[in-house]
This record gives structure tokens, sequence and C-alpha cells, in this order.
């Protein structure tokens, strides 16, 4: 008898939290981009786990788009990290605040 | 053991240790100090999510997890902290005071009790297939069947969303004429001027 799907979705949950909590809490813009990446994974193993439950090809698909998308945000994510480092020579994000109200 | 009984113990061994490979590595990507540690940590973490998804039956997703996420992904990450040299050790490594990071962890608790109570709910069981069945055959051959008609159009259009993000990368990361005259000091444009 195989796992039960609900331990993987506990799993999913427990790293989504990891990644969240280190969004709102780390300074360096670097690490809070990739706990962005810890969240879209949980997420994935989440997708992957329904797709088992209910026999569904769709959530394994909606895994392979959601690669190709995260693939293209870290390209431009890292993209405007460069160009925020050549301006202000700081990727703290308490440096970077000139959007605040 | 009851559990030993229901679950088989080898897929058991598998899913413990790829939940420790998780576990440790997203603690470790959290209090790590280094940017460098933190991206290695983040490989960690991505191959044992690579563990889960083999053992869920999703062997296609787990190669690509390893080659485009530990592969790509992680060493474009890499990359920035060399190229930009900010792999310095930081001395407050989280944001704000201690009650600003303990409202962060009550937040995140409090979805998590949600998140919990919807995964061990049974509320999603039941639902009838609507894309095509999972065990219609090999798990490449059903993904690309379902890719390469149902999905075409997504597919084609996550080509054209690739190449924007290229161009965009290119365009952001391109130091505009003006802006380097204004940024260089004056004796370097001056002999570029009589390079010239």
């Amino acid at each position: 008898m195989t796992i039960p799907g609900s331990w993987y979705l506990v799993v999913a949950a427990l790293l989504f939290g990891l990644g969240a909590f280190g969004v709102l809490t780390r300074r360096n813009v670097i690490v809070m981009f990739m706990s962005v990446e810890l969240m879209l994974n949980a997420v994935n193993l989440t997708f992957v786990t329904y797709a088992r439950m209910l026999n569904d090809v769709g959530g394994q698909l909606a895994v392979f788009f959601v690669l190709v998308v995260a693939a293209a945000e870290v390209v431009v994510g890292l993209g405007i990290i460069v160009a925020i480092f050549r301006h202000r020579a700081t990727i703290t994000v308490d440096d970077i605040s000139s959007l605040k109200g | 053991m009851i559990i030993a009984s229901v679950i088989s113990v080898p897929q058991l061994i598998v899913f413990i240790v790829s939940v420790a490979i998780i576990a440790v590595g997203g603690v470790g990507l959290l209090t790590a100090r280094y940017p460098v540690h933190a991206a290695l940590f983040l490989v960690m973490t991505l191959f044992g999510v690579a563990i889960l998804f083999i053992e869920e039956g999703a062997e296609f997703l787990a190669a690509v997890q390893v080659v485009v996420y530990a592969g790509a992904v992680v060493v474009l990450f890499l990359f920035v902290i060399m190229l930009l040299g900010v792999d310095r050790e930081e001395l407050a490594s989280f944001a704000g005071d201690t009650v600003r990071v303990a409202l962060a962890g009550v937040g995140v608790a409090l979805i998590l009790a949600v998140l919990f109570i919807v995964a061990t709910g049974a509320w999603a069981t039941g639902a009838d297939s609507s894309a095509g069945k999972l065990t219609a055959g090999s798990n490449v051959g059903v993904l690309a069947r379902s890719v390469f008609t149902t999905y075409l159009l997504p597919f084609e259009l996550t080509a054209a969303l690739l190449v924007i993000a290229v161009v965009g990368a290119v365009i952001l990361s391109r130091r505009m004429v003006a802006e380097t005259a204004a940024i260089e000091p004056a004796h370097l444009s001056e002999r570029r001027e009589v390079q010239q």
C-alpha cells in the first residue's frame, strides 16, 4: 500500500510555511528569492499529490507550466536584482525603500 | 506496528529520508548566513522534492526538477551571487526586530493550521478526472500526449514567455549609453574620447 496523499500534503504545507517565513523575515533579496522558489516547490508537490490522488494528468501538467514560469521569473528577477545593485550597491531590502509611502 | 502493516516499509523509509532532506535543506536555507550556503541548501531541498516526485510516480517531473531547478536555476543564482560579490556574511540576516519575526511566525503558523485541516480532510477526493487519466500509459507518454494535444496553445505560449523573459533580462542588465557616461569617472570617458 502506498503512502497516503495527506502526508505529502502536510509536507508541502510545511515547506510552504518555511518559504513564507523566509520571504517575510530575511533581509537579503537573493535569499528572499530562494524562499519564493521554496514556496513554488511546495505548491508543485501539492499538484503532483493531487494528480495521484485524483488520477488526473492535469496536476502534473500544471507543475510543468509552473516550472517554465518559475524559470522565466528567476531570469527576470535576477536581472532586476543586478540592475538594483548597479544603482544602489546594495541588495539588502532595508536599504531599498524608495517606494515606501 | 500498525503503520507498517498498512504502508510498505521501503516506501516509508524513502518518504522519511526525503522529508528529512527537505526539512534540513529548508531550515538551512532560512538560517544560512552566506547566500552561497543558502543556494546549496536550496539544491538539497529540491533534490528531496524530486525524490518525493519519483515516489508519487512523476518520473518526468522529477528529472525536469533536477535538470531545470538544481541545474539551471540554482546555477543562475550562484552566478549572480558571485558576479555581484555579495557573498558576505550578514550581521543581522533577519529583518526587523524580534517582535516582527515572531509576528511573521504566528502568521505563517495560522496559514499552516488551515493547510493542515485542508490536507487531512477529504474535500478533494472523489472528483472525476477532467484532463485525462494519469495511469493511461507511461508517465512521459501520458504527459506528452496531453501537452501536444489538449494543452498545445499554453505550451506554445510558454515559448513566447521564455523569449520575452530572455529579452527582458538582457535589456535590464544592459548598461544604457547615457547612464554609462554619467557613472564613469571623468578621466575614463575622456580617455575613451581620445581613443576614438
